[in-house]
């Protein structure tokens, strides 16, 4: 954020001091304007955070948390018990899995997507095929996982009714959604799927700020497509490469809920159970355990901020601008 | 740019690799539609690819003849509406304020809000607050808790920096107070932003359902349309559910299902296509500020 407040920031330093009645006379709507958003951010952000405290008391369903006795251990009985739940460290380890996997495949596709449009020659058509890559994007997790479920399942999925034709056979079958190994892939690449051509925006962007002179002398140069693209075009993306993947890094441990709740299925639980499911099926959908879901929350949220912090500052140590 | 002769050959099979990814974004869309446009019997059999077999539209007169189906899909349009006029009123007058330089507390109030940006208290302190305040099962619960959002919000402030400062000026000489100017001068250079905040919380909400799933489970008339149509393609017994949200046959038809994914599916597809050109600038001021 520091990048936008900063040019007004110098203008701010030699500023005579304020006459307070003419000044509140004059800006008074401004807070009042703030009012209701501050009202906002208290209320339903940071009142929450009082709740955190649920996390170090006996599980009480009923009584605020402030009125419950505190946890054994001196109140961190919750976080010991979790971490000696078997099912909360597998889907720690999911968690930690499926994002790193999302990192290495899903990160690199709309930079690959954007050089391709970038190399697009037809103006119209590549107006065109960007409206139709930014599709998936406007579409929920719920419809992609009955797309999905329509193209990729074992007996009426489309994939595999073309597979069983060509192969021959009957029994044959691609465990899209039905093995948990073929899942994870699954996931992954609906994940591409869904977010690569919406991704590419960023990029594009970049690629406008790339000066045409470059492209010409490369090109006077006798290089070809490919020295072009790997000489002027890549190093001009470096800068927004390494702003996204260092973000990226910082939610390595956070967890989406929509997704993995529309993806998954009985037959791969052992691999689609992420944080959010678990607190989601210990807390809220019968399970009760809201101290103990609140003590994961809270151990996921602090880790998050510390590999966001860590991100920015490596950010900031190799020269480039950070996000905070 | 200087082009030789043998570059032709490479834009060629540029627009191929193109025409592949156009394929691949649209072939489950296709696939769904086909289907949603077959009769039952060929879908039984596998005989449906990307072209509808014994085409028909019963599906959808019977998805449009389905009064909760019907009623989920209008209120999730006027919550549509409504939320994404009350996100955009509170995302212009929480951002708008923080743009002047000589407000006092203006480095506190950002760092206030972008903390919540970073960290949240999760998941279960904010359902156990929203039942404490009674919000639970009430539709108030799917506008407010999340009518503003704070990226959103870097994106319009990210906006209104972008308008000279000597118009702001120009504006307070002539006697114009902070919201005169707002109104008269700020709001009407940032409609391509507006416009594309207005996609953003119109998609998010036409989408989201985890909100509506955590906090509202009995009251059916409340259901959001993804909601429901997560109840009718995820579980289990399909005719159970079938029955529960009011199609009466037993089962639930397979070319039932794909009529209902794309009715809930066009409304999105039909509006963002006209947006793309400024959403392209409100992503790119988001992520390069954010």
């Amino acid at each position: 954020m520091s990048q936008v407040t900063q040019p007004s920031l110098s203008r701010e330093t030699h500023r005579p001091k304020t006459n307070w009645k003419t000044y509140l006379k004059r800006y008074w709507t401004l807070y009042l304007l703030l009012a209701l958003p501050i009202a906002f951010f208290v209320v339903f952000r940071y009142i929450p955070m009082a709740y955190i405290l649920m996390a170090f008391k006996k599980n009480n369903i009923i009584q605020p948390p402030w009125f419950v006795p505190w946890a054994k251990n001196n109140g961190f009985e919750w976080f010991i018990k979790a971490f000696k739940d078997k099912l909360f460290l597998r889907s720690l380890e999911n968690t930690i899995k499926l994002n790193l996997l999302d990192l290495v495949c899903g990160f690199p596709a709309p930079i690959l997507m954007a050089l391709v449009l970038n190399e697009l020659a037809f103006k119209r058509f590549k107006r065109f095929t960007q409206t139709v890559l930014y599709l998936p994007h406007f579409l929920s997790w719920i419809i992609i996982s009955s797309l999905a479920l329509r193209l990729l399942a074992d007996n009426d999925g489309l994939i595999n009714i073309l597979y069983k034709q060509m192969s021959g056979n009957n029994d044959a079958v691609i465990p899209f959604l039905s093995n948990p190994d073929w899942w994870v892939g699954t996931y992954i690449g609906l994940g591409i799927w869904k977010e690569a051509g919406w991704g590419t925006i960023i990029y594009l962007a970049a690629l406008t700020s790339i000066s045409p002179e470059l492209y010409e002398a490369a090109a006077v140069d006798g290089a070809g497509r490919f020295r072009r693209i790997w000489h002027v075009t890549l190093p001009g993306l470096r800068p927004t490469i390494v702003v996204l993947l260092i973000m990226r890094l910082g939610y390595i441990l956070g967890s989406e809920f929509d997704r993995p709740l529309a993806l998954s299925n009985k037959l791969v639980t052992d691999v689609s159970t992420v944080i959010s499911i678990y607190v989601y099926q210990k807390g809220i959908n019968g399970g009760g355990q809201f101290s103990l879901t609140t003590a994961v929350g809270l151990f996921q949220s602090v880790v998050g901020v510390l590999f966001l912090f860590g991100a920015n500052f490596l950010a900031k140590r190799f020269g480039e601008r950070g996000i905070m | 740019m200087i082009k030789s002769k043998y570059t032709k050959i490479g834009d060629l099979i540029i627009v191929f690799v193109c025409l592949i990814l156009i394929f691949i974004c649209l072939l489950p869309m296709l696939n769904v539609l086909a289907r949603s446009l077959s009769d039952t019997q060929y879908l039984i059999r596998n005989e449906v690819l990307l072209w509808p077999k014994g085409l028909n539209v019963e599906a959808y007169k019977t998805v449009l003849n389905n009064d909760r189906y019907v009623h989920s899909l209008w209120f999730t349009a006027l919550l549509t509406v409504g939320c994404t006029i009350l996100s955009l009123f509170m995302t212009v007058i929480c951002a708008y304020p923080l743009t002047y330089d000589k407000l006092k507390g203006r480095k506190f109030l950002n760092g206030f809000i972008l903390f919540t940006m970073y960290f949240s208290a999760g998941m279960i302190p904010h359902y156990v607050m929203l039942s404490n305040l009674g919000m639970l099962e009430t539709v108030w619960v799917l506008v407010i808790p999340s009518c503003l959002s704070v990226y959103n919000m870097i994106i319009m402030r990210s906006s209104f920096y972008s308008v000279p400062e000597s118009l702001r000026e120009a504006a307070e000489i002539d006697g114009a107070g902070p919201i005169r100017t707002l109104v008269q001068i700020y709001l009407p250079l940032s409609k391509p932003v507006l416009a594309t905040l207005a996609l953003f919380y119109a998609v998010g909400r036409w989408n989201g359902f985890s909100d509506a799933l955590l906090y509202i489970k009995k009251t059916r008339e409340l259901y959001p349309i993804q909601l429901y149509l997560y109840n009718i393609l995820q579980n289990a017994s399909s005719g159970e559910a079938a029955a529960q949200e009011g199609f009466a046959m037993p089962g639930l038809s397979e070319t039932l299902k794909m009529a209902s994914v794309m009715f809930a599916t066009v409304p999105i597809l039909l509006v963002y296509p006209w947006l793309q050109r400024y959403f392209v600038s409100g992503v790119t001021i988001g992520a390069v500020k954010g």
